[in-house]
């Protein structure tokens, strides 16, 4: 028997609408849930103090601390390394089989899964280069992770730049690194925050990666060669060892919300990379 | 000073060639590092024994993996049959049906929730979905099905959003040609745009299961991690992922290099799947 075709696609529509509500009504949910069962238990206190006895009371402070340091630092290798090769790609070089490997290179770092950053990170800056777990492990493997986010992005970020601006620059007597300092990066640089914004918010939500190069130690990292224990590695810890239900929720809203702000950021400056150049 | 800005434009362009170059040595560093640990232990206990091995007991020198293999692609397979439709059907409501406003709504809050941290999805499968399986099927919770349903959650939004990017690029015309010869919207989308954007979405599939496969924390979270291969949907598990970072802070000796060896097959099989996604985009280039 075949189906009317208009009663067919009267079906179709609203099956698909039920689908897509369910699908974001999923992901609504998640916030909800972390954030009504979070929200009571985020106070200042709790951000600014020590935790106590492994999490089970206190606070998150030291976690906040480590969190914006393995950023920060992690983001200020990655950034000079990752646009430089977006520039040398873009600018620096034709099409040729050197270009392609690099890029297959870059391609395949962005697949790697973070386990498997971990486990190197691990051998590599811990055992063979006797980092130890600390801030200076995690910070370089973080880096190696969100080096292909940040060159993918940049690389974007230049080729949407209109070619006669820098051929008025050309043709004003610029040599090329001048062009690309002063005509390239300033109107690229939307596009390239965009990338650093997304590289801090993996750096944030990391945990494989980051429990065996960083550690876990519940400290206030002091120096590079300290161990610390970022938010995400800690509500995992708090999460998984059952040590407190309350504190693992509201540590997961400090978590959540850090990263949508930073999401939203990442967001807003792409659109209007976009809306200035179309 | 004419010379000395050629000299800066040289040494400028050997620096970044460094730093395009810089790439290709990690990739490598972290190839040798994890062979080095990894490939010496395949050639003593013999390849056949780790990853066709049954028991893993590896201070006893039992290295099989056998049961994690099948496992990983176990909760890879179900969060691709819980997650993959649904985000499908959204991308196509997204993209097809809803209006201008609903998409500038919907598209930017689905982008915002793929950077949920994969850990809030393990602990809030913990929370809801292992005790709704323990009390409804019975069992212990922790469970393939559990695993399957929250990396089918985690993978929706990857799958959602590059799925309608490949929808979006279909051209107008195509639609507008359809219509025109009056076909109704649904055997529209479903003749001509799906098709038309079908390399696209194979694609969003395949990332999607490699996010899946890659996943460590949340899985451990919920799997359960028992050493063996789940007879049913409601028995516990242990993937390759999680075989790693349950172990890897007080392994030692071969025990050591066993979890690298087990990061090696997985190693080998996300390549492959990047192998499979990348033919799969260049076909459609070439066609």
């Amino acid at each position: 028997m075949r189906i009317n075709p208009r009663v067919a696609n009267r079906l179709v529509t609203a099956g698909l609408t039920f689908q897509a509500l369910f699908t974001v009504s999923i992901l609504i949910l998640i916030i909800v849930i972390i954030f009504v069962k979070g929200f009571s238990n985020v106070t200042t206190e709790f951000i600014f103090s020590y935790p106590e006895d492994m999490g089970r009371h206190g606070g998150i402070f030291p976690s906040i601390i480590s969190t914006i340091f393995l950023c920060l630092l992690s983001i200020a290798f990655a950034t000079p390394l990752g646009v430089g090769t977006a520039i040398y790609l873009t600018e620096y070089t034709r099409e040729s089989s050197l270009t392609r490997i690099i890029r297959f290179g870059v391609e395949s770092l962005a697949g790697i899964p973070s386990i498997i950053y971990g486990l190197f990170g691990f051998i590599f800056f811990v055992i063979k280069l006797k980092m130890g777990w600390s801030l200076l492990s995690g910070t370089l493997t973080i880096m190696i992770m969100v080096l292909p986010t940040i060159i993918r992005t940049s690389e974007e970020a230049i080729k949407a730049v209109p070619k006669n601006l820098k051929m008025v620059s050309f043709s004003l007597g610029a040599t090329k690194w001048e062009t690309v300092t002063r005509v390239i990066l300033p109107s690229a640089a939307p596009g390239i925050l965009t990338g650093i914004m997304l590289s801090i918010g993996r750096a944030v939500s990391e945990t494989a990666a980051v429990i065996f190069t960083m550690g876990s130690s519940l400290r206030l990292p002091t120096s590079l060669f300290d161990s610390g224990r970022t938010m995400a590695v800690h509500f995992y810890i708090l999460a998984r060892e059952g040590i407190s239900m309350e504190k693992a929720y509201a540590t997961a809203l400090v978590l959540v919300c850090s990263i949508l702000v930073i999401n939203v950021i990442a967001y807003y400056t792409m659109h209007r990379m976009i809306a200035k150049y179309s | 000073m004419a010379n000395g800005r050629i000299n800066k434009e040289v040494a400028i362009k050997w620096l970044l060639t460094l730093f395009a170059l810089s790439s290709l040595l990690f990739l490598f560093l972290i190839f040798a590092f994890i062979l080095l640990e990894g490939l010496p232990l395949f050639f003593k206990v013999g390849t056949s024994n780790i990853i066709a091995g049954f028991r893993w007991a590896p201070t006893k020198g039992f290295f099989g993996i056998f049961p994690m293999i099948v496992s990983s692609f176990m909760v890879t397979l179900g969060a691709l049959v819980l997650g993959a439709p649904l985000a499908l059907a959204c991308a196509t409501y997204l993209s097809e049906y809803a209006g201008r406003r609903t998409k500038t709504i919907l598209k930017p809050s689905l982008e915002l929730l793929a950077g949920i941290p994969s850990v809030v999805y393990g602990f809030l499968g913990v929370i809801y979905i292992v005790p709704l399986i323990r009390e409804c099927f019975g069992g212990p919770g922790f469970s393939l099905l559990a695993t399957s349903v929250v990396l089918g959650i985690m993978i929706l939004p990857t799958i959602t959003s590059i799925s309608f990017d490949s929808l979006m690029t279909v051209p107008a015309a195509y639609r507008e040609g359809s219509l025109a010869m009056g076909a109704t919207q649904w055997q529209t989308v479903y003749r001509v745009v799906l098709p038309a954007a079908r390399s696209g979405i194979l694609a969003s599939f395949i990332l999607g299961m490699g996010r899946a496969i890659g996943e460590t924390m949340a899985v451990i979270m919920v799997a359960g991690n028992a050493l063996k291969i789940p007879l049913s949907p409601l028995e516990p598990l242990r993937t390759l992922t999680s075989n790693i970072a349950l172990e890897l802070a007080y392994a030692t000796g071969d025990h050591r290099s066993a979890l690298f060896s087990t990061g090696i097959v997985l190693l080998v099989i996300i390549m492959i799947l990047n192998l499979i996604a990348n033919f799969w985009v260049k076909r459609k280039v070439a066609g």
